[in-house]
């Protein structure tokens, strides 16, 4: 099947398809970012996309979410075409994303992140709100204990009333997940969720990510340059460089491919 | 209901009843004299033109210099309502009230029937919303105005004058606010897309084309009541102390409840970053939009209140140098805070036409322009977070919801 590795197992390959990425290519003016990129996720994978820094890892999610418009290509969510689609509405869909550079609400509290990112299930209207009808108060005590309930299972519980932005590193990376969680994804794109950790952070990450992916049964693709987690806890992976693939399989597969080598080390470390 | 009530809620409801209750009281008795209810009701206009503002800048970020011109719309739309009925002409009434109402229909029908589209451009749901406002106030002038207007006018007559004052007055009000707020949609819609600066820009522009056309409004526009540049007379005085009191309270708790609430933190975010607020599923432009049509339709209430309180309104009343003055009372009373924009929507007036000019010495009135920004100088200099920073009242402030007692497990000790 296009966009999938050869090595996966046959009872994945029998899963629904959630995320299609076919032929995808970008250009910034005449720059090239992205070729003819194809990506398939089935229900409940783990995937990870890898590759040097500037090798347009991250525009293929801008592109997957709306942010740009791609120069060709297609992209279908559970069978919908996502191109032209306002980023809104793909996120409204089912597909969720947490930033490479943290993006929260940094003057907002942490309980009011969450609440933001939750507010397309809010289920109830400006009038509710401004005339505080009773469904205004019934949706919102809802509200604040499932997102409650989202900051306990990161551990944030005791500190949703402090502003976001006074979190320490490792917490505001937790929060981006919890918030991205929030707005209820089936498909969760997380970029770069282990930029600036420590090895120890790292695996703690590692935890969290399955256990996330268990309990919220989600499909999950991952872009990473960090190779301890993305070899850890991915199912497979693939490997792209200046905008193409190069390479796609297992994690052991990937390790050894020549021509990964050559991307991340060098022409002379194959030698 | 009543249980929720309670703490501060219930002392400022005490506060406010009070407070109510003893100007009226002072007013009846003859202790604050015209001057000084002018002085008032203007406050409390101008405070609600800029809570208007706090919203759209303050919590929405988008640098507004156009609330004057929408207090300019509120203001000639619900005085023309009233001059026209006083004047035996149910006409005003019917073609703004009946004319909002169908505009506002068309206009949910409009944007409905675009929803279903993929792609629509701004210029187009622009120029369809357009189309659809022009129909609403076309068929509420040829068609509404002669079928309902006799019958409303006999059927009010019948009724006591006093209560047919009232009402007039409440639909002029309500009429001219949402008129504005329906004009702040259609100017919205295109230049909402732009970033803040570029909408600070447009907004002024707005401004002045709003004047020019009160310059013009009995040449170049079928209002010869308005009397263009020469200004409006003949006003019926009606604006009373009660009517402030409940434009005030109606303002201040409409823009409380809508920022606390999921809709205003919605709005909040746009503010605080658009692009994450995108991807966190919120639609950014219904958000802009919202909040500015809010705002405009609080400035076109204001606008109502005062015009009947002036009695008198004159095109220079809204020039664009005036449409600073809510900006810098928004900034003055810190941005973000109903609290400080209230406070300092009050001292402006009190301070600039009130007490500047009984206490500068005979000759020196024009001086005020001179001490006032010397105090902005200082102020900024000192405290550039504005008088109150964020800081808010308790009956304003978010309630922050507890947290839980029992503490769920963390994802660690569940994989341990």
């Amino acid at each position: 099947m296009k966009g999938r590795p050869e090595s996966v197992s046959p009872e994945v390959e029998q899963r629904p398809v959630v995320l299609a990425i076919d032929d995808l290519t970008h250009y910034f003016e005449s720059l090239r970012a992205v070729y003819d990129f194809s990506v398939t996720l089935k229900q409940g994978e783990l995937v990870g996309l890898i590759g040097p820094n500037g090798a347009g890892k991250t525009t293929i999610f801008n592109l997957v979410t709306g942010v740009y418009l791609p120069t060709e290509g297609r992209v279908h969510y559970d069978g919908v075409e996502l191109i032209g689609l306002p980023s809104h509405e793909v996120i409204q869909m089912g597909i969720a994303r947490t930033f490479q550079n943290i993006r929260l609400f940094a003057n907002l509290t942490v309980l009011d992140n969450v609440r933001i990112a939750f507010h397309p299930h809010a289920g109830y209207g400006l009038l509710d709100s401004v005339l505080r009808l009773r469904r205004f108060h019934d949706k919102e005590a809802e509200m604040v204990e499932q997102c409650q309930e989202l900051l306990g299972i990161f551990g944030l519980e005791e500190r949703q009333n402090d502003i976001a932005g006074s979190l320490p590193y490792g917490l505001q990376r937790r929060l981006e997940i919890a918030r991205a969680l929030a707005t209820r994804p089936r498909l969760l794109l997380l970029d770069e969720p282990a930029a600036g950790m420590n090895p120890q952070e790292i695996d703690q990450l590692m935890e969290l990510i399955h256990f996330i992916r268990d309990h919220f049964h989600l499909t999950i693709f991952l872009v990473e340059h960090r190779m301890r987690l993305v070899m850890n806890i991915c199912e497979w992976i693939t490997v792209m460089d200046f905008g193409e693939i190069i390479a796609r399989g297992t994690p052991a597969e990937v390790r050894n491919d020549p021509g990964v080598i050559e991307a991340y080390l060098g022409r002379q470390a194959i030698r | 209901m009543l249980q929720r009530l309670r703490g501060s809620s219930t002392y400022v409801l005490l506060g406010a009843v009070l407070v109510f209750v003893v100007v009226q009281v002072l007013l009846s008795l003859g202790a604050i004299n015209d001057y000084w209810r002018g002085i008032l009701f203007w406050g409390a206009a101008i405070t609600m033109v800029s809570l208007g503002l706090n919203l759209i800048y303050g919590f929405n970020g988008q640098f507004s210099l156009g609330q004057y011109g929408f207090y300019a719309i509120g203001a000639y739309a619900s005085a023309d309502v009233t001059y026209r009925w006083v004047h035996s002409d149910p006409g005003g009434l019917v073609v703004v009230i009946g004319g909002c109402a169908l505009a506002l229909l068309l206009l949910l029908g409009v944007s409905a029937l675009l929803r279903r589209f993929y792609g629509v451009s701004t210029l187009a749901k622009f120029v369809f919303s357009l189309l659809a406002t022009v129909l609403g106030f076309f068929l509420a002038v040829r068609v509404l105005n002669p079928v309902v207007g006799p019958p409303l006018y006999a059927f009010l007559q019948s009724l006591p004058a006093v209560v047919v004052q009232q009402v007039v007055f409440f639909l002029a009000l309500l009429g001219g606010a949402t008129l504005a707020g329906i004009i702040s949609y259609l100017f919205g819609i295109p230049v909402l897309e732009l970033g803040s600066d570029y909408f600070g820009i447009a907004t002024l522009g707005f401004t002045i084309i709003i004047k020019v056309l009160a310059d013009n409004t009995d040449t170049l526009l079928p209002f010869p009541e308005m009397k263009g540049a020469r200004g409006m007379v003949g006003i019926p005085p009606w604006t009373t102390w009660p009517w402030v009191f409940l434009a005030f309270i109606f303002v201040v708790l409409l823009m409380r409840n809508v920022l606390h609430s999921s809709t205003g933190r919605a709005i909040v975010s746009v503010r605080e970053d658009e692009r994450a607020a995108r991807l966190m599923g919120i639609n950014v432009t219904s958000y802009k939009v919202l909040a500015f049509v809010l705002g405009s339709f609080v400035a076109g209430l204001a606008g109502g209140i005062r015009a009947h309180d002036l009695a008198f309104l004159h095109p220079q009343n809204f020039n664009f140098i005036k449409s600073f003055d809510p900006l810098i009372i928004v900034v003055f009373g810190g941005l973000g805070s109903m609290t400080g924009t209230i406070f300092a929507g009050f001292a402006w007036i009190l301070l600039l036409e009130g007490v500047l000019r009984l206490y500068l010495p005979e000759g020196f009135e024009t001086w005020r322009f001179v001490v006032y920004p010397l105090i902005l100088l200082v102020m900024m200099l000192l405290r550039p977070q504005g008088l109150m920073g964020k800081y808010e009242i308790p009956f304003l402030r978010q309630r922050l919801p507890e947290p839980r007692k029992k503490a769920e497990q963390t994802a660690e000790e569940v994989v341990a």
